[in-house]
């Protein structure tokens, strides 16, 4: 090729480098909406300011918004993905440092299109994927309940995103790819509490944004695996479709009995990040509750469970023989609540052979509860369990592991624990 | 026979392994100040520390204590020279009954080796594994923050301000 054609290749390339980045910028591009004065909290009508409540509850806001001084919705609890942290935002009504100077319109496009008021597009770690499909009228009182909240002055750390994922235009190519929203049309076939869980669970609830796999970019896997279980803040959310481990029904009223207390006696207690959720779902509108229970019964209705209750291992000499240093451990310090006719099994609390992560097909959950314990997920009557990762090393977690999964496991064998356990310990902190 | 270094002095027990490092401080050891409560790891009477974190005695085995250091209330202070904690405690009269005490102030000694300036929420999260029946709470948090400020810190109230 002769020196002008290259001259000219090299033009080429960079017009149409130009021209790419000019086509993306206007993709991109989002303007700000303007600054409002915070309203008057007074001039909310107090019936929408509680239906806001109960959508907030449902939606488990105050987990990812509450902030390190305990600030409810003030922000600051960091999601920690493979390409950075990214820390809750301050919703409260504060003009300075959170969303006092919001318009309705400006909350609206940051929920219906994960759009920050200022025009920055916001990380998927918010789930606006999923509250793409809140309705108009909810979208409303949620606006009227975070107006309403005491204003707190406080701004979350900054996000630590691995360069160049800070630069916040690039998120609009990741919503090119995975940002499909589609309304949710209600199935005439199914019942009304049916539609009104399906409507919670996949909007305001987000419960895949935890029990969905994900993809290399984090986006969560559609279809027929959106419930197949996924990973949140070093926690295992098993999945909650035909897939799941449970070796007892999901039925209706059980799951609605968890979803209120924080306890199935059928399966385990609510434990790691699912704990708030319950707190939360106990205190917003019990047919809200009742409803959600409904959906992700019928989503479970192909389990293994819901068709055959199993009866329930104990290889109990196998697993001393196998695992004596376990064994050991389990007698010493596990045994005086889980054994049967122990203090906390007369108490009404599930078995150990019932318990959801034994039958899991990895060990994540199992090892974590051992290592931090359970704290009392929706009232201070419990359940609750002392954490033992102070009082274990890694082996020693391990050993117990790998004689509970011998002695009542279902699953898969679990490989490597004492690394599981190591890695739990980090991810978990 | 088991070894175990206790407030830094060695110490062979000729115990069962699986014998809860409660019974061996009290029993073999003669160190009364770490109680036996539930025995479930529910109350925190018997907590003691463990290579400087605090632990509830009676769900460990002693054999799994291992190369680990424990500390009892008495390796911090006697009655004639009492520890930093235990000073700040008597000045607060932090005690009702005092079976919780032993308990709490090594949940607190546990605190203050991690930090000398925990915020308030720390405070209250790493004394909640503690029970105490006589309602002395407010008492005890005192003493946790005079303590932290005896170390040259202090407890922090980090909750941001309402505008």
């Amino acid at each position: 090729m002769s020196r002008a054609g290259i001259t000219r290749n090299v033009r080429w390339a960079v017009i149409a480098l130009c021209l790419c980045a000019l086509v993306f910028g206007i993709l991109a591009y989002r303007p700000a909406i303007a600054v409002v004065t915070r309203p008057d909290p007074r001039l909310f009508d107090t019936a929408l300011v509680a239906r806001g409540a109960n959508l907030a509850r449902l939606g488990n806001c105050v987990s990812c918004h509450r902030s390190a001084g305990g600030r409810p919705y003030a922000g600051g609890y960091p999601v920690k993905t493979p390409f950075g942290t990214v820390y809750g935002s301050n919703i409260t009504p504060d003009p300075a440092t959170g969303i006092g100077g919001w318009s309705p319109a400006a909350f609206r496009r940051a929920m219906r299109e994960g759009v920050g008021r200022d025009g920055g597009h916001l990380y998927p770690a918010f789930p606006y994927t999923h509250y793409t499909n809140v309705t108009e009228r909810d979208l409303g009182a949620l606006y009227a309940f975070l107006m309403t909240r005491p204003a707190v002055r406080a701004d979350p750390p900054a996000n630590t995103m691995i360069p160049p994922l800070g630069f916040r235009p690039l998120l609009a190519g990741w919503k090119l790819l995975f940002f499909r929203p589609h309304p949710i049309a209600a199935d005439p076939a199914q019942s009304a509490a049916w539609n009104r869980g399906r409507y919670i669970g996949e909007t305001l609830a987000h419960c895949t944004a935890c029990h969905s796999p994900r993809g290399l970019l984090q986006q969560e896997k559609r279809g027929a695996r959106s419930y197949d279980g996924g990973w949140s803040g070093g926690w295992y959310a098993p999945p909650i479709d035909t897939h799941s481990p449970a070796v007892r029904a999901w039925t209706v009223d059980r799951l609605d009995t968890y979803f209120r207390t924080g306890l199935s006696t059928a399966h385990a207690a609510a434990a790691g990040p699912m704990g708030p959720v319950t707190y939360n779902l106990a205190r917003a509108e019990p047919s809200d509750v009742r409803a959600l229970a409904t959906y992700y019964a019928w989503q479970m209705r192909g389990a293994p469970a819901a068709r055959f209750e199993p009866p329930l291992p104990d290889r109990r000499a196998l697993a001393s023989q196998r695992h004596p240093d376990g064994a050991r451990l389990y007698d010493a310090a596990c045994a005086v609540c889980h054994e049967p006719g122990a203090a906390m099994m007369v108490a009404g609390r599930p078995a150990l052979p019932l318990g959801t992560p034994l039958h899991e097909d990895n060990p994540r959950d199992t090892v974590q509860i051992i290592l931090k314990g359970l704290r009392a997920p929706v009232s201070a009557r419990g359940p609750y369990m002392p954490a033992f990762a102070d009082a274990l090393d890694d082996r020693q977690v391990a050993a117990i592991v790998a004689y509970l999964q011998a002695r009542h496991g279902t699953g898969p064998a679990w490989l490597d624990l004492e690394k599981d356990v190591a890695k739990a310990r980090k991810e978990g902190e | 026979m088991i070894d175990v270094s206790v407030n830094g002095t060695a110490a062979r027990v000729d115990v069962d392994p699986a014998t809860p490092l409660l019974y061996v401080l009290r029993d073999d050891l003669g160190l009364h100040a770490a109680k036996f409560g539930c025995g479930l790891g529910q109350c925190g009477a018997c907590t003691v520390l463990l290579d400087d974190r605090p632990v509830f005695s009676c769900l460990i085995p002693v054999g799994a204590v291992g190369t680990r250091k424990v500390t009892t209330v008495e390796g911090l202070g006697t009655a004639a020279k009492p520890g930093d904690v235990q000073r700040a405690f008597l000045h607060e009269q932090a005690a009702q009954c005092g079976y919780c005490i032993p308990g709490m102030i090594a949940r607190a000694e546990g605190l203050l080796r991690k930090t000398v300036t925990p915020t308030e929420d720390e405070m209250r999260a790493a004394m909640a594994p503690s029970l105490c029946r006589c309602g002395t709470h407010m008492r005890i948090l005192r003493a946790v923050r005079r303590a932290a400020m005896m170390r040259g810190g202090g407890v922090v109230d980090a909750a941001e301000p309402v505008t």
